[in-house]
């Protein structure tokens, strides 16, 4: 094939929407001059499976399943989101036992996301005995996450109003035994890449961008701040209890490769800080909110008390009733400011919910990041933007 | 005048006749405004000294079909990292000429929310370099988030198109 308007010979090579040596479904066509990218085109929607549309179609409860499928690799930092939107619309407050637990298994689920994201994008350029060291370290955090919610990767463990579970018992040492293990695999992979010939080769320098183009571009999370901009949602406009725990926000300089894998390599370490403090300052009490209009009654009582039942048959038939009104409410996911608009119009529906994806803003810049790199390059730049496909296609 | 406030205000002496309505929601604030001049509106509150929104964090829109006499709203929601404010700006769309100005050459990033709002809504952006749908596939007929495309309608898949030449 040959490109218009050129004497040299150019190729075009499609990676994806499924190829070896990426993951997630996109499709990345890359016009080459040799091995040089000059130009490329992305294309999502491989995963579209029309959740906004779904979600006007449900209760406000049943949306919470959907958003399990968002980012799949933290499903209950989208859990925590979208009911926090609703709460936000409904003008109500969650006891302070249910922020702190949402706030730990928040940060948990984002300590397996940066795992993740670390580890398949080590293995994608060779280093495989990351990803083992991530993989296993992970396997011990998803188990603390099936001991409170009960599944691994479809939580839908929160509710509008409160969390499901409490925490299980012994939680306190489980987290103790994982952490030390997550620690040791942290500083083992930080032992074999950062320092790393071939690693720092392949990373620093590559697919750079600059503060304010990442700002234009709406850049948010470990991508922006690897550029060095202070903007973390949980700081910013703190919720839960992130104003009274102590942590640092990490920011790189470059904002390229390697600077985007440092900072969510120290992330982990801050996310792990934040569950230590909200484990230790934890209060008892409940973990809902005590109004039979919008939390489901227990289930002893639903058999035994009339009016239990009544509010229960109301609830599940009807849902909650949302005032009329529109909010935006952000929270900082795995990726950046993930953000829900929820437009009510009383009913038990939603009459339209919008989520606000992060790794949306900054696929779009990809084109942009690989341009004038190796066709090898696309692999590490991919590999530290995160894409996911369920949240990108919703 | 709080903060919540001070963006209205600023907006309404500058653009006066642009301002639909204002409202202040759960800590939301909204500003309506008429579309014509909405690519001139945003320009202000993102190189305004005192504003500096500078963030497009949301470009959405919502049919409100048979509750609004224009139909559609195209929702803006913009975020100020040096002031650390938050503001949602909609402009109403009518059935009948679903097109608003394309924002993509005051924020790159408007790109792709502008080509959601296109494939799900059906509005145009006008000026923008490259309309067209980007989560469902080009012989996908209709536009899905309308209230009136059905919920259990199905289209046919098709095979693999001819992306570019």
């Amino acid at each position: 094939m040959n490109g218009s308007g050129n004497d040299k010979e150019r190729m075009y090579l499609n990676m994806g929407p499924s190829h070896p040596a990426m993951h997630g479904t996109v499709r990345i066509l890359v016009e080459l001059e040799g091995e040089k990218i000059v130009n490329s085109d992305v294309e999502i929607g491989y995963l579209h499976r029309g959740f906004e549309k779904m979600a006007e179609n449900s209760t406000y409860n049943q949306v919470v399943p959907y958003t399990d499928r968002l980012n799949y690799v933290s499903p209950l930092i989208n859990n925590v989101g979208y009911v926090m939107a609703v709460e936000k619309l409904l003008g109500i407050e969650v006891p302070e036992r249910c922020k702190y637990i949402r706030t730990i298994m928040s940060e948990i689920s984002r300590i397996t996301d940066h795992l993740t994201c670390i580890a398949a994008a080590a293995a994608e350029l060779g280093a495989l005995t990351v990803f083992f060291y991530f993989m296993k370290a992970r396997e011990y955090l998803w188990e603390l996450i099936e001991a409170t919610t009960g599944a691994r990767l479809t939580t839908s463990y929160t509710r509008i109003g409160g969390v499901v579970r409490d925490l299980p018992e012994n939680f306190m040492d489980g987290v103790k035994k994982a952490f030390e293990k997550v620690r040791e695999a942290i500083y083992e992979v930080d032992r074999l890449l950062t320092r790393n010939r071939i690693f720092l080769d392949r990373t620093k320098g590559v697919g750079v961008i600059k503060a304010e183009e990442a700002i234009e571009y709406g850049f948010t999370g470990p991508c922006l701040r690897a550029t060095g901009v202070n903007y973390d949602v949980r700081k910013a406009q703190p919720y839960l209890i992130y104003k009274e725990v102590d942590f640092d926000i990490p920011l790189g300089t470059n904002g390229d490769t390697f600077d985007r894998y440092i900072v969510r390599l120290e992330e982990m370490h801050q996310s792990m800080r934040i569950v230590e403090q909200a484990l230790e300052k934890i209060p008892s009490g409940p973990i809902a909110v005590d109004s039979p209009d919008i939390f489901l009654p227990p289930k002893d009582k639903v058999y035994t008390n009339i009016e239990a039942l009544m509010s229960h048959f109301k609830l599940i038939m009807e849902g909650v009733k949302v005032p009329p009104g529109e909010v935006y409410f952000a929270v900082e996911g795995a990726n950046g400011e993930l953000g829900f608009y929820i437009v009510s119009d009383g009913s038990g529906k939603p009459y339209r919910v919008r989520v606000r994806p992060p790794c949306f803003a900054i696929m779009q810049a990809f084109s942009r990041l690989i341009k004038g790199h190796m066709v090898a390059d696309v692999i590490p730049v991919f590999g530290s933007i995160n894409m996911i496909g369920g949240e990108i296609d919703r | 005048m709080n903060e919540k406030e001070f963006p209205v205000v600023k907006l309404k002496e500058k653009f006066t006749d642009e301002i639909i309505g204002e409202d202040y929601f759960r800590g939301d604030t909204t500003v309506i405004v008429k579309k014509e001049r909405i690519k001139e509106i945003l320009s202000f509150l993102k190189n305004d000294e005192q504003l500096r929104f500078n963030f497009l964090m949301d470009l959405t829109c919502v049919d409100y079909l048979g509750k609004k006499s224009e139909r559609f709203e195209v929702v803006y929601h913009l975020y100020s990292l040096g002031n650390n404010w938050r503001i949602r700006i909609k402009v109403p769309v009518s059935e009948e000429d679903p097109t608003v100005d394309s924002v993509t050459d005051i924020w790159i990033g408007a790109n792709w929310f502008e080509r959601e709002v296109y494939d799900m809504f059906g509005i145009f952006f006008k000026g923008h370099p490259d309309l067209r749908r980007i989560l469902l596939y080009p012989e996908f007929e209709g536009h899905p988030l309308r209230k009136d495309y059905p919920v259990k309608k199905r289209q046919p898949l098709v095979g693999p198109s001819d992306w570019k030449e």
